[in-house]
């Protein structure tokens, strides 16, 4: 009878470690969430060099955007997101903006195809490929674009928005709300953000050998 | 007489090589609308389908919900193919899709960039990446919502318990 009640113990042990560990798993599949700590990145950018987030010491954090070629959504932002990195970057908040598509799948959205880009619409800031679509993992984005602000605590970075760039896709001159404009000058005046979390439909992105 | 012959087996000829008539002029509509329709007490089971032309998974897809929107028209389901396209695209782009793809169902094109407006108002679970499907039955209150491709084989499983209790499965 001892040994049942022990056996029972038991299996309701491994079984909670079991479910908490595919909670975990989960969990970990959506990314990034606001006030996290968000990992450094290594990654190429169009003009060759290997960039980071710990490298460029005057900066005050960064507004990321994953980004691409081939989608219309993208697109659509394209001059809005120059216009940020304008606005922005000499305020200590330029743009990162990652390519996380399998180029297999999207040939616009290959490494030599988004130097064509970057040097055709004058891009400002570094455009980098997520080859081994890590960073688009650890940060749980699954469309593009998808914009995130980081701000610099120390030696570490912690999350500040998750979301939309604004809440027209379509139509800059419709655009109503400036939702990553809002975050950094809440930021800037040294507030928390109060709008710090926007859903968006976007292109959705191609994961490779999936 | 052999002219009228002639004339229609020609016409007979020229039909057969139509499958159907793709939509050519498709209606765009607010969310509001689309609320309309949603919330309507009915019988029929709604199958909500958002996708877009420039949505490669979502392209990939379409010919299930086609096919299902065919078979299940006796079962009472409807089925709503809500584009996200861009409304400039709603004469063009999108109308020469649904011909090159054969897709006959009716399509409406959803005009509402504000997005994070109303995806929490289709179900909170949804990130906002498409293909997504909402399947609705409000007579018997039940939904059910998918992000992303959906399996056809366990789609259909769940589609054959929210039909209309009145229809035989």
């Amino acid at each position: 009878m001892k040994n049942f009640k022990v056996n029972i113990i038991k299996s309701v042990v491994v079984f909670s470690v079991i479910s908490l560990c595919s909670f975990i798993r989960i969990s970990d599949n959506k990314g990034y969430a606001i006030g996290d700590t968000v990992s450094d990145f290594r990654l190429k950018s169009v003009e060759g060099k290997m960039v980071s987030m710990s490298e460029n010491r005057a900066s005050k954090g960064y507004i990321i955007i994953f980004t691409c070629n081939h989608c219309p959504f993208s697109r659509a932002y394209e001059g809005r997101i120059i216009a940020l990195d304008k606005k922005y970057a000499n305020q200590g908040y330029p743009v990162l903006a990652i390519n996380p598509n399998d180029p297999s799948a999207y040939e616009e959205d290959s490494f030599e195809n988004m130097k064509a880009v970057a040097k055709s619409k004058g891009y400002s800031f570094n455009y980098m490929q997520d080859e081994n679509q890590d960073v688009a993992r650890a940060f749980g984005a699954t469309r593009t674009p998808s914009a995130y602000i980081v701000k610099r605590e120390g030696d570490r970075f912690t999350m500040q928005y998750i979301g939309a760039i604004d809440d027209n896709s379509q139509d800059a001159n419709g655009v109503t709300k400036h939702y990553i404009e809002d975050a950094l000058n809440n930021l800037l005046s040294g507030k928390p953000v109060v709008t710090n979390f926007t859903k968006t439909v976007g292109c959705a992105i191609k994961w490779k050998g999936v | 007489m052999r002219f009228r012959l002639v004339v229609f087996f020609f016409l007979i000829f020229f039909s057969s090589c139509h499958k159907g008539f793709s939509q050519s002029k498709i209606d765009v509509i607010k969310f509001e609308d689309l609320q309309k329709i949603m919330n309507q007490p009915n019988d029929t089971t709604l199958i909500v389908h958002f996708w877009a032309t420039w949505c490669k998974p979502c392209v990939e897809e379409l010919p299930i919900f086609e096919k299902i929107s065919q078979e299940y028209l006796q079962k009472k389901v409807k089925v709503l193919f809500i584009s996200m396209d861009f409304p400039k695209d709603v004469a063009t782009k999108v109308p020469s899709f649904l011909k090159s793809t054969n897709i006959n169902s009716n399509v409406l094109l959803l005009d509402e960039p504000d997005y994070n407006s109303w995806i929490d108002v289709i179900d909170k679970d949804w990130s906002g990446t498409i293909p997504a499907t909402l399947i609705l039955n409000t007579n018997m209150r039940k939904r059910k919502f998918y992000e992303g491709p959906v399996k056809a084989m366990s789609f259909l499983e769940d589609l054959k318990t929210m039909l209309p209790s009145s229809v035989e499965n």
